[in-house]
């Protein structure tokens, strides 16, 4: 039997506002513990929460971009747990009556376009964090005691509730590239997931392919990676065909996805359901945003990244196009092309060399990096890499670089070559007998040997034309 | 030395102004006073030795965050909480120069009728001191009455500073809801909690309010005022019409020596030119207090989670966080915060919610429809404050739910979120009768000059009668009452 994944994911925001949800202390890392607090993010008596306008507009301006439905009464409840890091013993969060609704955001994929249904977009605030130190497992239980740093309770999070619209591991991962890609050109975070500002949650369940069942699901957190996510994703779906064709039942749980041994640990369950005692926030205001202000959002939203992967694919291909997208490239990528030079190379040179030479890529000229690309296999490698580092200096021009050739006499280059080959004879054995993935390997040697200063297509000929003598 | 029973804040103020007494002298008649009287009244936790400000004293009910000086809100709880910021009427109350004289009694978190709630123990009336000085605000409503503070704060849910201040004979407004900040006033119920005065003059009344109200940026639920607060003056009622529900007519709860003084001072406001005809509260009186004892429980217990030990107050070191959490809670609170914890927690449970705290809220919504189209073509209803005079200490402390029905008159239009002015209309077995007078919502001004008149024409003196004896008539006393 063939099997279709169904996904959701949830997907939590840090807004980087200037000040926290519901106070004035300051949003920030780094600073000592307990030090961005005051009374109402530490739940003293008495003291009160007032919204943050920004955080509010953002989130709006966020939900426009996911194409959602802007509530014109939103409001903000209580929700109770206890724990040590939620001081006032419940977490302020919108909960039947969010800010944004009934969403979509079209997610480009090699077979056209998906769409993956947004069903809310709500504002709340983050928790504090919590030290448990001692015991075996960091948890609460077991700890010899625990510390908790206020710094980060009420910081300003967006919740992002997806349908269950995503159909692979693979098709989770590119979403949350373009969500967070999104977000990032929103100017609303940074979206740093090392630093926990956007964390993603998987519901995860599996059915026979064709069918529109929705069995049993499963909740995978704490994945912090685009690619422990799709690895998340994958093995739990791997368990639960397993679970499925050995005749069993997927059982409702959530698991913890250990990126070090790829593996999911089950949660301990609770033996009474959670009961969050949700109701409105008596010390706020409703959210009632002006038609007048969810327009004027909304006049202002850039083009999103979707939509610009497939203006640019026709040009390059699907995976090249998300990469420069989602990385924030397209823009240098498009001025490139438009001063003349090739789609494909721009892409490759900008993609691999600008990154990897770690050029910021806002700060480079279009005109000279096209200049690089047309010339990249006339000049000297050592001196297109040089010039490449240099792009984003001030008054950087190309020009000095593109006077230089690169050594491409093929009487000159041929006895090096051969005797880069007489050394390596268990590559060249491997590379007859199929590996041609080597050929790669003698080009660098040989550019080794030269510094940089061979044409790599004239040493790539060499290097076929003698193996293949 | 000054005889502070009969001195109004007005008086104490004039008494400054023209260089009679220094703020010092004022601050240590009072705490004379204190010295005085409150080992047997107990109406404050505890008192400042010296003047903070340039003008006359202030008392604040214990729920007021107070900069520096410990805030228990009654509670064993908060044994040892020094807040480190003001509430923001404290703030304002400083800012207009006023001097903070003591931090007063309260049942534990404002929850009761009684005072007899608190951790500390019972505060008692200075009318009678067998008898409860009413609750929660009794501490600040028990000093007022004694001459322990000029003026003071008090808070109210559904009755905590008109029921006191019927009690104790003195003046008290629960405002319009919005038109006092809550920041900083420890919480029972965030959606009924007002701060107000408690004075022996409506004219007290009315400038306390005008230095606490308006809107205040750290409370979103605040408003600016609609119209600057005017002072009362004036003997008549020419023109006014006040209404008496008639639901009141028929509630058995009011005793017949409260009916007789309410009924006297409805003859008194015809007298003053008022017109006195009646409205409907069918729902108010019917499903007031059930709506209150889902309401304010649910939003208590959501209110009270804060208090689990970890930052301040109270802890019970146990060996793990959840036993630490349960017995500091155990310990901590007192018999009505629990039950309240409770109720309010089973009213917001998943499956329960629709029944109780939903169906709660849709009644409030009725009750505010009702009070509205009762108040069409009234400046004012008017009803008793309490239905009993104070009542001996211990006589309902068993037994929650008669507590409850003392805020069986006042409870209504607090969940209307409407203002309410109780002032002293008479005497009943000795004991002082509260009349309410409730007004459109922002109508505070109306109440004033209302409550003024009728305060004229009745000539209550507010100095408990056990208490006249030691009060020296020849003493500076330039008595706001005595016209």
């Amino acid at each position: 039997m063939t099997w279709e994944r169904v996904i959701g994911l949830e997907i939590h925001v840090h807004l980087k506002t200037r000040t926290k949800m519901f106070c004035r202390c300051p949003v920030g890392f780094g600073a000592g513990e307990n030090t961005q607090t005051c009374p109402v993010c530490l739940g003293f008596p008495g003291a009160l929460p007032v919204m943050n306008r920004r955080a509010v507009e953002w989130t709006i301006k966020l939900g426009l971009a996911l194409g959602c439905e802007i509530a014109n009464h939103a409001v903000f409840a209580r929700k109770h747990y206890p724990y040590p890091d939620l001081p006032k013993g419940y977490q302020i969060s919108q909960y039947d009556l969010p800010s944004c609704i009934n969403g979509n955001v079209h997610l480009p994929t090699a077979d056209g376009d998906r769409s993956i249904g947004i069903v809310r977009a709500h504002l709340e605030e983050d928790a504090a964090k919590t030290v448990h130190v001692g015991g075996r497992t960091g948890r609460i239980g077991g700890a010899d005691y625990s510390l908790i740093d206020f710094n980060r309770g009420g910081t300003p999070l967006v919740e992002i509730v997806t349908a269950p619209d995503i159909r692979s591991a693979d098709e989770a991962r590119r979403f949350l590239q373009l969500l967070r890609q999104t977000v990032v050109e929103l100017g609303i975070s940074d979206a740093e997931m090392e630093k926990g500002q956007l964390r993603a949650d998987a519901n995860v369940s599996v059915r026979p392919a064709g069918s529109d069942e929705l069995r049993t699901r499963t909740e995978i957190k704490n994945m912090n990676s685009f690619n422990f996510i799709a690895r998340g994703i994958e093995a739990e779906v791997e368990r639960q065909i397993g679970v499925w064709e050995s005749g069993g039942e997927v059982q409702q749980q959530t698991y913890d996805f250990d990126a070090a041994t790829g593996t999911l640990t089950a949660r301990r369950s609770k033996e009474e359901a959670d009961d969050y005692r949700y109701f409105p926030e008596p010390d706020l205001v409703p959210v009632e945003p002006p038609t007048e202000l969810v327009e004027s959002v909304r006049a202002e939203l850039p083009e999103s990244p979707a939509a610009r992967i497939r203006r640019i694919e026709p040009a390059l291909d699907l995976e090249r196009a998300t990469v420069l997208v989602t990385g924030g490239l397209d823009r240098l990528w498009d001025e490139t092309v438009s001063a003349g030079a090739d789609g494909v190379a721009t892409a490759n040179v900008i993609a691999n060399n600008l990154v990897g030479a770690g050029v910021e890529p806002a700060a480079v000229s279009a005109a000279e990096l096209a200049k690089l690309v047309e010339a990249r296999e006339r000049i000297p490698r050592a001196a297109f890499d040089e010039a490449l580092s240099k792009l984003a200096d001030p008054g950087f021009s190309a020009d000095p670089y593109l006077a230089q050739e690169a050594l491409s006499d093929a009487g000159e280059l041929g006895p090096i070559v051969e005797r880069i080959l007489a050394d390596n004879p268990g590559q060249v054995a491997a590379f007859r007998g199929g590996k041609e993935g080597l050929l790669g390997f003698f080009v660098g040697q040989v550019m080794k040997e030269t510094r940089g200063q061979a044409n790599p297509r004239v040493v790539s000929e060499l290097v076929r034309e003698k193996l293949a003598s | 030395m000054i005889d502070t029973l009969r001195l109004t804040a007005e008086a104490a103020i004039e008494l400054l102004e023209r260089g009679e007494m220094s703020a010092p002298e004022l601050h240590a008649a009072y705490l004379d006073a204190i010295a005085e009287r409150d080992g047997e009244l107990h109406c404050y936790l505890r008192t400042s030795e010296e003047p903070s400000g340039e003008g006359i004293p202030i008392a604040l009910k214990d729920v007021i965050s107070t900069k520096g000086i410990e805030t228990t809100a009654g509670s064993r709880i908060l044994e040892g909480y020094t807040p480190v910021f003001d509430a923001t009427v404290a703030a304002r109350v400083k800012g207009a120069g006023l001097s903070l004289l003591g931090k007063t009694n309260t049942d534990e978190f404002a929850m009761g009728s009684s005072t007899e709630n608190s951790a500390w123990g019972p505060s008692r009336n200075p009318w009678d001191p067998t008898r409860v000085p009413g609750g929660s605000g009794g501490g600040t409503a028990a000093a007022v009455s004694a001459g322990l503070a000029p003026w003071g704060l008090g808070s109210d849910t559904g009755g905590s500073i008109k029921q006191p201040s019927a009690l104790c004979g003195n003046a008290g407004l629960r405002p319009t809801y919005g038109t006092v900040s809550r920041y900083g006033v420890v919480a029972f119920a965030s959606s009924l909690d007002q701060i107000g005065p408690v004075a022996k003059t409506v004219r007290d009344v009315a400038l306390l309010y005008s230095i606490v109200a308006g809107r205040d940026p750290l409370d979103s639920t605040t408003a600016d005022l609609p119209e600057v607060v005017v002072l009362p003056e004036g003997d008549s009622l020419a023109g006014v019409r006040l209404a008496v529900p008639r639901q009141v007519g028929e509630l058995d709860a009011i005793e017949p020596g409260v009916r007789a003084s309410f009924e006297a001072a409805l003859g008194q406001a015809r007298e003053l030119g008022a017109e006195v005809g009646e409205c409907e509260l069918p729902l108010s009186y019917r499903y007031g207090m059930p709506c209150y004892y889902l309401v304010a429980p649910a939003e208590a217990s959501s209110n009270l989670a804060r208090y689990d030990g970890v930052r301040y107050g109270l802890r019970t070191t146990a060996e793990s966080y959840d036993e630490m959490v349960e017995r500091t809670r155990d310990d901590g609170f007192g018999p009505e915060p629990k039950r309240r914890i409770m109720l309010g927690t089973y009213a917001l449970s998943s499956g329960y919610y629709d029944a109780y705290y939903g169906q709660a809220q849709r009644v409030r919504t009725l009750l505010i429809r009702e009070h509205r189209e009762a108040l069409e073509g009234f400046d004012a209803i008017v009803t008793p404050t309490s239905p009993t005079v104070a009542f001996p200490i211990g006589d309902k402390a068993a037994d929650p739910l008669a507590m409850y029905a003392c805020d069986l008159l006042t409870i209504p239009s607090c969940l209307a979120g409407l203002p309410g002015l109780s002032i002293p209309c008479g005497l009943s077995d000795g004991l002082p009768v509260g009349l309410q007078l409730i007004g459109p919502q922002f109508g505070e001004n109306g109440l004033f000059r209302i409550g003024h008149a009728l305060e004229q024409a009745i000539g209550f003196d507010t100095v408990p009668e056990r208490l006249r004896v030691a009060s020296n008539p020849t003493g500076l006393t330039p008595s706001g009452d005595a016209r």
